[in-house]
């Protein structure tokens, strides 16, 4: 049984990991705005020339 | 595009469309038809044609009428952006070669606005990239030097509609510290060490055998102590701080509570650890935190997209233009000093106090007096900081005094602006939190002292577990939530505050000023009313034609009443023009001109050749003189908003109303019956509203201040409440406490009530925490608690205050009409 508490911990290390990631992605500015990428991701670029006026 | 479709199109727009295809507006004034679209202005169809030309017109099939109104829209001066020492302060980066700057754009406001935002290099080569921050309305532009400039790029930005704000403010201010993360990294550590507790607590919760499995406990809980302390110290620092400093100045706040129950749940968790007594409930403890932050998180998330932090300098120009021996430049404001010459143009605001030179002034002071009518001045005469210049000349002035010294800015530094008064009305959450915390200290002695007589241990278990269970992280939770989402519902239709202390206020103070034009009145528009004989139709075009090419808002009104006569659509044809010769303004009078050979005078009493009798109808009205004949006057009233008697009366009935204007008293008979004897006050200057508001408050009055920003910003500052009427909440006094979008004016009523409903819902959530509470206590002062009833009561107890809260202020909105 005594194995669990090395399985905790290394449960421990992986959950430290992901939190690093979140801190990371705050840092990195990826929750700075999250709402304009959600528009974003819509705004084809390829349309234009489909675009000219009918 | 042949002559004969461009008409057919022409035809079946009349009848169809009447909205300009740019902006959305209704074209009444003036239309501008290129190709089949209609167009309010010609700024709108210039910005048409820039798309167009670039096949950017996927604009406007994202959103209908995206576009940015150009109308009364002054085009401003940008050369000073040419300047090294003004642009070094704005980039945020430059390495010579490619520079990086960012702007606030208050017109971004659809997903066509981040599209054509984006797609700006499309206009211009110079820039590599630019992006929007949609809900700051923000947008970083990285450029090349070599082929593009900053002045090119603010230049672009304008003629598309997206003005950015540059002003002092932003060559003042340093860039504001990112506070949003520091508090997401907290959230963060508080979410890990939550999930992390919980897991190693299991042993607690299956009921494991300590004398076998002991081992596990104490491992468990030493990992459990590591685990907190970052919880306790980094996430939980800004309750601690928070309560210290309360204690400091002699207050208890809510957080006082909340930091007592967080130390002596983490204090006596480790010591049941270290002693082997018990495994803690730092479980409990992990879940408070974690909540409490969640709580902060969405209260913050439902305002911080308007920013209420600008100050004056935000109204002011950037920049003058200097008049120096080789001719003028263009140098930022805080560079002028007292003797300077300076050219101010139609539209432009007077930065500093200074003596006219030369040139027609008409300056418009509604800015600092509230009076909308112009000031005409003569050479010599003293002009003030802040009035706008109207006349179509430019003027020349030698400035007295140094930006910051002037008038404005010392009604600005006003004490009542640096600091912002002590309101009678505390903050609901720390009057609950003080009286919760009081209690709970005497229950908790109470009980100290009746087990201190028969068991040490147990009296010290129950003390310690009456602080944990009593930690009023309920009575924290429901004032972020109901209150915020009343922010967020009161957001959506319009009604902006600053924080959820205004919510409060709002609900509770009955006393109301309300400032005259723009508040209750339209600035501009509004009726107008020709006094005399009926006007005959070639009389109405006549005026037309003469009013037209003047700028004078009097000119314009009248313009816009007659050009938009009721029984007749149609316009006349070319034949039926009046034959307009020697037209001439007299700034600050009125118009001549011989129309038809016929000798006419459009303008002020003082300007009619002495015909008037002495019983002239009152003042404001716009006079005609024909041929030595006074034909008759318009008259102009002041138009109420749209539900103005109801708000007053609504506001009547909850306590004593007040109305003071900076204008002259003409609506006196129309708002008599409302407002009582000494509730009316007319020709006040926005010194006198703030000496008003004081002299209320000396009488142990709480008052609300119903404004429109810069004349009355003091008195909105002092004010218990300040509430901004805004056209364009982008423009809007930074001393105010809530801006309501003026066409939802009418429904403030329905708001106040709304407010006063939050208020309530937070009361029955307290009484829901106190449920809870005595629950708990009836565990803790037996010194039964045991870690499973506070990890399952606690979490429990904030998580249906937050359902309770949600769910109450939202139902309570729909019945509402919100």
């Amino acid at each position: 049984m005594k194995v669990i508490i090395l399985l905790i911990l290394l449960s421990l290390v992986i959950a430290l990991g992901f939190l690093m990631a979140f801190l990371w992605a705050v840092k990195s500015g990826q929750y700075d705005d999250d709402y304009t990428p959600s528009v974003r991701i819509l705004l084809d670029k390829e349309q234009q020339t489909e675009n000219n006026k009918s | 595009m042949d002559i004969q479709a461009k008409e057919a199109h022409g035809e079946s727009r009349v009848s169809v469309n009447n909205s300009c295809y740019h902006c959305g507006e209704a074209c009444d004034t003036e239309k501008v038809v290129l190709e089949d679209k209609a167009f309010c202005c010609e700024g709108c169809k210039t910005v048409y044609e820039i798309l167009n030309n670039n096949d950017m017109c996927r604009y406007y099939d994202l959103d209908e009428n995206a576009g940015i109104s150009l109308k009364g829209k002054a085009s401003l001066e940008y050369a000073f952006l040419d300047d090294p020492s003004v642009t070094d302060r704005l980039l945020d980066f430059t390495d010579g070669k490619t520079s990086k700057v960012s702007f606030y754009l208050p017109q971004i406001h659809c997903a066509s606005c981040i599209w054509l935002l984006e797609n700006l290099y499309k206009l211009n080569d110079g820039i590599t990239q630019s992006r929007v921050n949609f809900l700051k309305k923000e947008i970083f532009i990285t450029y090349l030097e070599e082929s593009s400039s900053l002045r090119k790029i603010v230049e672009l930005l304008a003629s598309i509609g997206y003005a950015p704000n540059i002003n002092l403010g932003d060559l003042d201010q340093e860039e504001k510290p990112v506070i949003e993360r520091k508090f997401y990294y907290k959230m963060g550590v508080a979410g890990f060490a939550f999930g992390n507790i919980m897991l190693l607590s299991f042993p607690e919760y299956l009921g494991l055998n300590k004398t076998t499995d002991g081992m596990f406990f104490q491992v468990f809980g030493y990992l459990n102590i590591i685990l907190a302390l970052p919880l306790v110290f980094y996430s939980g620092s800004d309750y601690l701080q928070s309560a210290w400093q309360g204690l400091k100045q002699k207050t208890l706040n809510i957080d006082v509570p909340i930091s007592l129950g967080i130390l002596t749940l983490f204090g006596r968790s480790v010591f049941e650890i270290l002693t082997h007594t018990g495994s803690g409930y730092l479980d409990s403890l992990a879940g408070l935190v974690f909540f409490l932050l969640i709580g902060k998180w969405f209260q913050q998330r439902t305002y911080h997209h308007i920013s209420f932090e600008r100050d004056y300098k935000s109204y002011f120009p950037i920049a003058a233009l200097l008049k120096t021996e080789e001719g003028t430049e263009s140098v930022s404001l805080d560079r002028l000093n007292p003797g300077d010459n300076i050219l101010v143009k139609h539209q432009e605001l007077i930065p500093a106090d200074a003596v006219l030179l030369k040139g027609e002034a008409q300056i418009d002071y509604s800015f600092v007096t509230g009076e909308s009518a112009p000031v005409s001045c003569k050479t010599g005469d003293k002009v003030f900081a802040g009035g706008r210049q109207v006349g179509s000349s430019p003027i020349e002035l030698s400035l007295t005094r140094k930006v910051s010294q002037s008038y404005l800015t010392e009604l600005w530094n006003d004490e009542a602006f640096t600091k912002k008064v002590d309101s009678n009305t505390v903050k609901l959450a720390d009057k609950v939190g003080k009286a919760f915390t009081i209690v709970i200290l005497l229950i908790a002695f109470a009980t100290l002292f009746y087990w201190l007589t028969t068991d040490t241990s147990i009296a010290i278990n129950a003390f310690t577990a009456v602080l944990i269970i009593a930690c009023p992280c309920a009575v924290a939770l429901a004032i972020p939530f109901i209150f915020g989402n009343a922010i967020r519902i009161l957001g959506r239709h319009g009604f902006f505050l600053k924080n959820t202390s205004i919510i409060e206020r709002l609900a509770l103070i009955k006393d109301t000023i309300f400032d005259k034009t723009g508040t209750i009145t339209i600035r501009e528009g509004g009726q107008v009313e020709f006094v005399g004989a009926p006007l005959s139709k070639a009389e109405r075009q006549a005026i037309i034609q003469l009013t037209e090419r003047s700028g004078h808002p009097a000119s314009r009104r009248i313009h816009q009443y007659l050009s938009n006569w009721p029984e007749e659509e149609v316009r006349m044809d070319k034949t039926e023009l009046a034959t307009v010769s020697e037209w001439k303004e007299v700034i600050g009078k009125g118009i001549q001109s011989l129309v038809n050979q016929n000798f006419t005078k459009i303008g002020s009493a003082s300007f009619m050749d002495d015909l008037l009798e002495d019983d002239t109808p009152e003042e404001g009205g716009v006079y005609l003189q024909v041929n030595n004949q006074i034909r008759g006057f318009f008259r102009m009233d002041n138009l109420f908003r749209e539900g103005t008697w109801e708000v007053l009366e609504y506001f009547k009935n909850r306590g004593q109303v007040y109305l003071l204007s900076g204008d002259n008293d003409n609506t006196k008979s129309l708002l008599a019956p409302i407002f009582k004897d000494g509730q009316l006050y007319y020709r006040q200057s926005p010194k006198d509203k703030l000496q008003f508001v004081k002299q209320l408050q000396a009488e142990g009055k709480e008052v609300m201040m119903l404004g429109d920003g810069l004349n009355d910003a003091g008195a909105l500052q002092q004010s218990d409440a300040g509430l901004v009427i805004s056209e364009n909440t982008n423009n809007f006094t930074p001393a105010c406490d809530a801006i309501l979008e003026a066409r939802r004016f009418s429904a403030l009523p329905t708001f106040m009530e709304f407010s006063r409903w939050s208020i309530r819902l937070v009361y029955w959530a307290y009484a829901f925490a106190l449920v809870y509470n005595i629950i708990g206590l009836s565990f803790a002062v037996q010194g039964a608690l045991s870690p499973i009833v506070a990890a399952i009561l606690m979490p429990l107890s904030s998580i249906s205050i937050v359902t309770f809260g949600m769910i109450s202020s939202n139902v309570v909105a729909r019945k509402m009409g919100l």
